[in-house]
């Protein structure tokens, strides 16, 4: 197809450089400097998709970023992108794109019978939809995805390079038009550092599509000189193909830039696809322009209906007229000029306006020109269902109520729909701004913005619609946001405003939103918008909501805006309502028979435009999304075939399988050999936090629930922390190292919120005291021995003294190991001897080498995580985190034992003789032992009582750890049961998801024969 | 995202700190001697106050130390920040800034 609606002139394209594309599988050619829009129109495609929820033909309506039907499926595989508007997307060599929402094709469309349904389908139709059967909503759902959807998403890995970027400066400009360079200029000029975006491919905004004479030259001419001083300037950078997506507190603003998206797939070189920007402005310029706003007509979503601009935005920027013949409709001065426009490209034109007379200089000129104009007249029936082949208009009574008189034919394929001006106020609203209606322009302004987000709104996006008021507003605007940054240079107060007044631009029949459908002038407007000529109105395109259906939310009771939003969807597809929000909220007000402001707005939210989540999580992913904390062991565990599990951060063996081992025999060999001779474990991740100062035994007698002040030197005690509600937050062993030094360990996990726990007590609460806590988990590396022959393997290692009497249980030891400086500590958590040696880290993978060199002799193995918990629960040793869960107290873990009552306080002391707390019923941690020895019963299984299933039933509780334990010879679980400490002795069962009913016996959890060795209970050691 | 002034430091990202709830409420000392409501008015309850709040934050990512500011809860305008110890600022006058602030007429200084 050749380019039948290319016109002459030179525009913003490069016609000596063609481009192949291909669109729903068919090849087309465009020029460099066309957008998909521009190319597909100028090779007489409109037709871009199907609706979403009828299936109606659509095509191309806008020429920005607010375009609510010309979106696309973009190229494919891992690199397709659903939902691209044809409007944004920049044409590049070999570009393919393909219309979404239609099956099998664009033209001929199953889903279109929707269309003859509509009424099946009416506002809310979602949630009478759950209304249903509720099993029948998977069903629906499913129909409703496929019939109804919006794009497929990619299926692939994401192949591109993303990047985020921090940027800080004194001025941002949202904006490149001719307010926002206007403003960048005057900034720049007081030497302030600025940075001017522009979601468009080059900067210019309006002004790429003037035919005006600015500052005394042409648009084009003013736009190349302006942007060749900015460039001159160092200070001051400019960012086209950026969008600023959001407005945060404190004028902290989100900019998505697309850097190499033009260049086509692979072509970005070493440049990022798109880059995230993270904006600390001290102040905000915002000109963001506005959208103009469609007038409502009976089928006003055909293929060829256009807003005015963007008509006149592909004659002058791309120089494609849209068809030879087009009707204008509106109710303003500012479409004229597109008529001019499409009179000077040669097409025919014919103006339809509202109003019943206008004299403003353009009117003037297009009827100089010999342009037709309808005045007092609108747009009442469009003939052509693909494409439109001719537009019947009525004239409009008085009261603009109702259509009068005979249809009149006039002949052309494109209505520019021209109903005034919507500012672009969303970034200042997201900023809390607070908007305010102008009813002159029928529009919402900026109002008052909040004292953290000072911002200036100048141009267009501030009510300014003429060209000059926007360089001067913007010039003005420029220079307060420089000034108020080298003042002030934090955002903690509201700018000055602008002193130039808003252009009092009322005009006559601007507050004509919706074409009559004629059902009888006499009935209120309530019971003439309950008719079904309206059901063809549409507000919001993509989301196909119409007049009609804004009135059956009414009847039905949904007249809160938001309420409205969310009933009808209005607003609420991809462009987020750019086009819609405004004749939605006029529509409410018809009906409410009020005004727009007494509707009131529903809340702007970012992002302006959809940001891709590429872009959004950067290099944040993969390896990069999580920093992995190793061991200096690590290496080692790598070698010996570990399987790694994540604890916190941490990547810690789990188990380390032989042969061909399952999980199960690797962990059952583990324990068995550790009990039997020795195992070995890598503790490095243990919290460690370095205490000392004269207090540090006063501090540690507040923090933990027993007696530390009488702890002799060199010996090490067992403690539990409460929060102040009494329950267990942490448990570790702390070892006295000097008088007033000591070692304390906490969980793997809890070590941060530890270190913070006692950072807080002592900055905020006892500053006098003089304790200094420094983490030394990274410090030390740390391998743990236990079992029968862990002290011969120790003493294969080292000269020192280990003998019961030298070295007893809970004590603590200086020695060489290996050569190496060492802290040895005697404790154990498998209730085994055990010794834990810590040495400087960088040498921890030379004590580990030196422990398994020597460990031959003994059999030594190495265990994983997944065997220290066997080993631990084997002797009913807890886990914080797992066995409690923040509503446990000691008392509860049968542990009394550690409570000091003797001590005057302790954190969390009081609490545990409060009412609620001391009662009865609380649940305690008790063993539990499975009827069948080898049913391991999963963990988080509730216990309820008696046999049979009952569904609701009441709970006794829940399994907190369960194994299969080789040393028991058993499967042992410990659980948390109401007064469980009472009833040991009694029956449970376990009623699992999948209708399983196991037997359980509540036992003490202590689950191998008693032996009388110390380490039995280290905890009670001294 | 806010932007917060660290006493230490000077302004940082919001990300860097972690809020801690009301600020200037001391734990007493005597505790067992307290019945149950006074001790629970302790441990539970809080202002959660429309406007200026005296709160707790501390610069994790930064000197890791405790901090006091005041807050106005409606529009998260931080109007003062300060080290523990230090007495809490005068809320009436606190409010004369914020109005102030919010009329444009003065300008209201960070620590
Ligand atoms: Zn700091």
């Amino acid at each position: 197809m050749s380019h039948v609606n290319r016109i002459e002139g030179i525009g913003r394209i490069r016609r000596g450089r063609a481009v192949r594309f291909y669109y729903d599988g068919r090849q087309y050619f465009g020029y460099e400097g066309d957008t998909l829009a521009s190319a597909l129109l100028a090779n007489g495609v409109h037709l871009t998709g199907r609706s979403f929820k009828y299936h109606r033909p659509r095509g191309i309506f806008t020429a920005g970023s607010e375009e609510p039907n010309a979106i696309v499926q973009l190229e494919s595989g891992a690199y397709t992108e659903p939902n691209t508007r044809v409007t944004q997307v920049e044409l590049y060599e070999g570009l393919r794109a393909n219309s979404q929402n239609c099956w099998p094709s664009v033209k001929y469309d199953i889903g279109a019978v929707n269309s003859l349904l509509s009424r099946f389908l009416p506002a809310g139709f979602y949630y009478k939809t759950f209304m249903w059967p509720a099993s029948m909503w998977m069903t629906y759902e499913h129909f409703i995805r496929n019939a109804a959807g919006l794009g497929k998403s990619p299926e692939q890995k994401d192949p591109d390079r993303y990047e985020q970027l921090h940027a800080h400066c004194d001025v941002l400009v949202a904006g490149g038009g001719p307010a926002g360079l206007s403003a960048a200029l005057a900034a720049a000029k007081t030497g302030a550092s600025v940075i001017i975006m522009d979601e468009q491919s080059e900067m210019g905004g309006s002004l790429l599509a003037s035919d005006e004479t600015v500052d005394g030259v042409t648009a084009a001419q003013w736009l190349k000189t302006t942007l060749e001083t900015l460039g001159t300037y160092d200070n001051v950078t400019v960012v086209p193909r950026c969008t600023v997506t959001g407005y945060f507190d404190y004028n902290y603003l989100t900019a998505a830039e697309r850097v190499t998206d033009h260049l086509g797939i692979g072509n970005g070189g070493y440049s990022p696809r798109q880059r995230f920007w993270k904006i600390r402005a001290k102040r905000v310029v915002i000109a963001a322009g506005a959208i103009e706003r469609p007038l409502l007509f009976k089928d006003n979503d055909r293929p060829g209906v256009m807003l005015a601009n963007a008509v006149r935005t592909y004659i002058r920027r791309y120089c494609v007229l849209p068809a030879k013949s087009v009707c204008v409709f509106t109710n303003n001065d500012s479409a004229y000029d597109t008529a001019i426009a499409v009179h000077e490209a040669g097409g025919a034109v014919t103006v339809v306006d509202t109003r019943q007379s206008a004299s403003a200089v353009s009117v003037k000129r297009a009827r100089d020109v010999g342009i037709t104009v309808y005045h007092g007249y609108a747009v009442s029936n469009v003939i052509g269902s693909r494409a439109i082949r001719r537009v019947e208009i009525r004239r409009l009574s008085d009261d603009a109520q109702s259509l009068v008189g005979d249809p009149v034919t006039v002949n052309a394929q494109v209505i520019a729909n021209g109903g005034g001006w919507n500012p672009v106020v969303n970034l200042f609203s997201q900023s809390r701004g607070k908007l305010r209606f102008e009813s002159g322009i029928q529009a919402f302004v900026p109002d008052k913005a909040v004292a953290i987000n000072p911002s200036v709104s100048a141009g267009s996006c501030a009510g300014v619609y003429d060209t000059a008021q926007c360089l001067a507003t913007g010039a003005e605007a420029g220079e307060i946001a420089a000034r108020a940054a080298a003042s002030d240079p934090k955002p903690s107060v509201p700018m000055p405003q602008l002193t130039k007044a808003l252009a009092a631009d009322a005009v006559n029949g601007r507050d004509f939103y919706v074409v009559p459908a004629n059902t009888g002038a006499a009935e209120g407007l309530l019971q003439k918008w309950n008719d079904r000529g309206y059901s063809k109105h549409f507000h919001d395109l993509q989301n196909d909501v119409t007049v009609a259906d804004i009135h059956l939310a009414a009847t039905e009771g949904y007249r809160s805006v938001e309420h409205l939003k969310r009933y009808t969807t209005t607003g609420m597809g991809t462009d987020q309502g750019k086009t819609s929000n405004v004749n939605a909220l006029s529509i409410m007000a018809g009906i409410q028979q009020t005004d727009i402001p007494s509707v009131g707005t529903t809340t702007f939210r970012p992002p302006y435009t959809p940001v891709t989540f590429g872009a959004i999580t950067g290099q944040n992913r993969g390896e990069l999304f999580l920093q992995a904390r190793k061991t200096p062991m690590h290496a080692w565990h790598e070698l010996n075939n570990a399987v790694f599990e994540d604890v916190g951060d941490w990547k810690r063996p789990w188990y380390f399988p032989r042969h061909g081992e399952t999980m199960h025999q690797a962990v059952d060999r583990e324990a068995l050999a550790t009990r039997q001779s020795v195992g070995m474990v890598d503790a490095s991740t243990l919290g460690k936090i370095d205490i000392q100062g004269a207090d540090a035994a006063w501090f540690l007698n507040m923090v933990y629930t027993n007696a530390w002040l009488k702890l002799p030197v060199g010996h090490c005690r067992y403690g539990l922390m409460l929060n102040e509600h009494g329950m267990v937050f942490d448990d570790g062993v702390t070892t006295r190292l000097g008088e007033n030094h000591f070692h304390m360990t906490t969980t793997t996990g809890g070590a941060a919120r530890v270190m913070a726990w006692l950072e807080e007590w002592l900055q905020t609460e006892w500053p006098e005291r003089e304790v200094y806590c420094t983490s030394v988990t990274e410090q030390w590396a740390v391998a743990a021995i236990n079992g029968p022959n862990a002290r011969a393997l120790l003493e294969s290692l080292t000269d020192e003294d280990l003998s019961d009497e030298s070295f007893p249980h809970m004590s603590y030891k200086s020695m060489k190991v290996a050569g190496l400086d060492a802290r040895v500590f005697r404790i154990s958590f498998t209730g085994e001897l055990s010794f834990e040696i810590n040495v400087s880290a960088r040498h921890g993978l030379a004590l580990w080498e030196a422990l398994i060199d020597a460990g031959k002799a003994f059999d030594l193995t190495v265990y994983g995580t997944e065997t220290m918990h066997v080993l631990r629960a084997e002797k009913g040793f807890i886990i914080v985190g797992q066995d409690t869960d923040g509503t446990v107290t000691p008392f509860d873990l049968g542990m009394s034992w550690i409570v000091n009552k003797n001590k005057p306080d302790f954190l969390g002391k009081r609490s545990l003789s409060r009412t609620h707390t001391a009662a009865s019923g609380r649940r305690q941690l008790v063993g539990l032992l499975t009827d069948d020895p080898d049913t391991v019963l999963p963990e988080g299984a509730h216990l309820v009582e008696g046999h049979v299933r009952r569904v609701p039933a009441v709970t006794q509780g829940h399994v907190t750890s369960s194994y299969m334990s080789p040393n028991a010879k058993r499967s042992i679980a410990m659980g948390l049961v109401t007064n469980g400490l009472d009833r040991l002795g009694e029956s449970l069962t376990a009623q699992l998801m999948d209708g399983q009913m196991i037997g359980v016996t509540l036992v003490k959890p202590d689950f191998l024969s008693i032996d009388k060795s110390p380490e039995t209970k280290p905890e009670k050691g001294q | 995202m806010l932007l917060i002034e660290c006493p230490w430091c000077g302004q940082r990202d919001q990300t860097e700190f972690s809020a801690h709830g009301e600020a200037h409420i001391a734990r007493p000392t005597e505790t067992a001697t307290l019945n149950d409501e006074q001790w629970g008015n302790y441990v539970f309850f809080r202002s959660n106050s429309k406007g200026l709040h005296y709160e707790r934050w501390t610069h994790d990512f930064g000197c890791r130390r405790w901090f006091n500011a005041v807050r106005d809860t409606v529009s998260d305008q931080f109007l003062v920040t300060y080290k523990p110890g230090e007495p809490a600022p005068d809320a009436k006058q606190l409010t004369q800034q914020l109005s102030d602030a919010t009329s444009g007429t003065a300008k209201v200084s960070g620590v």
